[in-house]
């Protein structure tokens, strides 16, 4: 084989690389719209009137991810299925966004964290390497700690919406996310970075909470909630 | 009360005059058998498993860069002594040895996606492609196949008896055979560093006397310049960077053949071998300067 034939075969193997990644980027570039549209319809609860259509919008949001679902299937279909961390990056940061989003429509609901499995679910991919197109464990765990800004503004906009209760839930909520974190041993790099703003979340909710407390605004709350049950 | 003073590290140390016991409560406040911990607890698990194994492969991957690196440096001393043979020979003993590092990489990756560790291995391998291809082209005068060295790459489980304590139920799966897979960018990459070992390898040929060598090589590395330039900017970003020291290998070498043949030309034939071993100096002064 000469060395200009062996450059010709090459050649074409990157051009064959950079069709793949067009593909992809294509895929992308909708998945990326979509988790937009989603974003705009749950930023709604931060609107006074948002709290109490919380379950409206949460509806809507996970109609939502049908159309991800389907764009993700199409994902697959554009490169070899054991190839995955080769173009990882390029839907890195749509998937952690769709983490974050899948995991703030479960909180709103049952104001819980969702699993692994249970996003993956939400998203139809897996959870798991072997079967497939599936969620990196840092991907996964990025999306949560977005979940946790997020959550710091919810508490602020709740006590200014009335909802005195919510920022005392969050904040245990909160709390319990914080003490799983600091059972990982992170290594120096984006998702510690990202971890490493998750204190300022905490403290924002601390805060709110101790505003409530001192104005013997949450027990008013406690005392409700009791009452309603 | 409880919500707020938390377990957060910053305020830990904030509020370190506070009474033990109180504490100690707060920190109960987290159920360390609900749910969530204990999936963290496996998602810690998870993440040191994939830390260790990258941190194996980096070494792995330093390993056979310097193992790599010593075999480039033993081939170029071919040129200059007469026991060629013993030299290739004992080069092939040194790329056995990177050869089994590399199987302990493969093993590694056995089950894994090769490019989720990629940048782990990727100095390493793109080392061993420059010193496999170097010794290939002082054997053959020709440039070697991705595919002849992914051919070398392929691991029985017979070499050695290790395999069975290393591998676990993966190997179930994978029975007999495992290979590495040099990818396309990490052997075009080697082979941009092969054109520098070229043109050190002309430069002292020159030195030597040796005036068919510098010819080949200057046809040679000019195939290859001409093999990057096809492809261009469509490979990525790090092959377009080495299009720039390639071409000045290509120049150190076109020159140096260029002295030698307008040189050569007025010397008589008989005399080529004074006249090199007093010309060569000035060329390797010229190359000391550019």
């Amino acid at each position: 084989m000469s060395v200009s034939d062996m450059f010709i075969a090459l050649q074409g193997v990157l051009t064959a690389d950079q069709d793949i990644r067009e593909e992809i980027r294509k895929v992308v570039q909708a998945l990326e719209q979509t988790a937009r549209e989603i974003l705009t319809l749950l930023q709604g609860v931060h609107q006074g009137s948002g709290f109490q259509d919380i379950p409206k919008k949460c509806q809507k949001a996970r109609e939502h991810f049908g159309t991800v679902r389907t764009q993700l299937e199409s994902l697959k279909t554009k490169f070899p299925t054991d190839q995955y961390y080769r173009f990882h990056e390029h839907w890195r940061f749509v998937l952690q966004r769709l983490v974050f989003l899948a995991a703030f429509v479960v909180y709103l609901e049952s104001e819980m964290l969702v699993t692994r499995e249970v996003v993956a679910e939400i998203l139809g991919i897996e959870a798991d390497r072997e079967r497939g197109f599936h969620l990196d464990i840092e991907d996964y765990l990025s999306g949560v700690l977005t979940l946790a800004s997020e959550l710091a503004r919810l508490a602020v906009n709740s006590v200014t919406a009335g909802d005195y209760s919510r920022p005392l839930r969050i904040s245990t909520f909160i709390n319990e996310l914080d003490s799983g974190f600091r059972l990982l041993n992170l290594k120096n790099d984006s998702l510690r970075k990202r971890y490493d703003g998750l204190k300022y979340d905490v403290k924002k909710i601390e805060e709110v909470v101790y505003d409530l407390s001192i104005r013997g605004l949450n027990k008013e709350a406690t005392a409700a909630e009791g009452g309603e049950k | 009360m409880s919500g707020k003073e938390g377990s957060g590290g910053f305020r830990k140390r904030k509020h370190d005059n506070f009474p033990h016991g109180q504490r100690r409560e707060e920190k109960e406040n987290v159920n360390p058998s609900s749910a969530l911990m204990t999936s963290f607890k496996s998602f810690q698990l998870e993440l040191d498993t994939r830390h260790d194994k990258y941190e194996r492969l980096v070494k792995l991957s330093r390993d056979i860069t310097i193992e790599s690196k010593r075999t480039i440096f033993l081939l170029h001393r071919f040129t200059s002594a007469p026991n060629g043979e013993e030299i290739l020979n004992e080069s092939e003993v040194k790329l056995d040895a990177v050869r089994r590092k590399i199987k302990q990489v493969a093993q590694e990756l056995i089950g894994e996606d090769m490019y989720q560790f990629h940048r782990a291995i990727s100095p390493g391998l793109q080392e061993y492609v420059e010193a496999v291809s170097f010794q290939y082209f002082i054997k053959t005068r020709s440039l070697i196949s991705v595919e002849e060295i992914n051919k070398q790459l392929i691991f029985t489980v017979e070499d050695t008896e290790e395999t069975t304590n290393t591998t676990s139920h993966s190997h179930d799966k994978q029975p007999h055979t495992w290979s590495l897979k040099v990818t396309p960018v990490d052997y075009l990459l080697g082979v941009a560093d092969l054109t520098g070992e070229l043109m050190r390898l002309c430069i002292s040929s020159v030195g030597n006397g040796d005036i068919d060598t510098p010819f080949e090589l200057s046809q040679f590395l000019c195939q290859i310049y001409d093999g990057f330039t096809f492809i261009g900017n469509t490979g990525p970003y790090e092959v377009s960077k080495k299009l720039y020291t390639l071409k000045q290998s290509l120049a150190k070498v076109e020159n140096a053949c260029y002295t030698l043949k307008v040189r050569g030309s007025e010397i008589p034939k008989h005399m080529l071998a004074d006249v090199f071993s007093t010309k060569t100096e000035m060329i390797d002064q010229e190359e000391g300067l550019s």
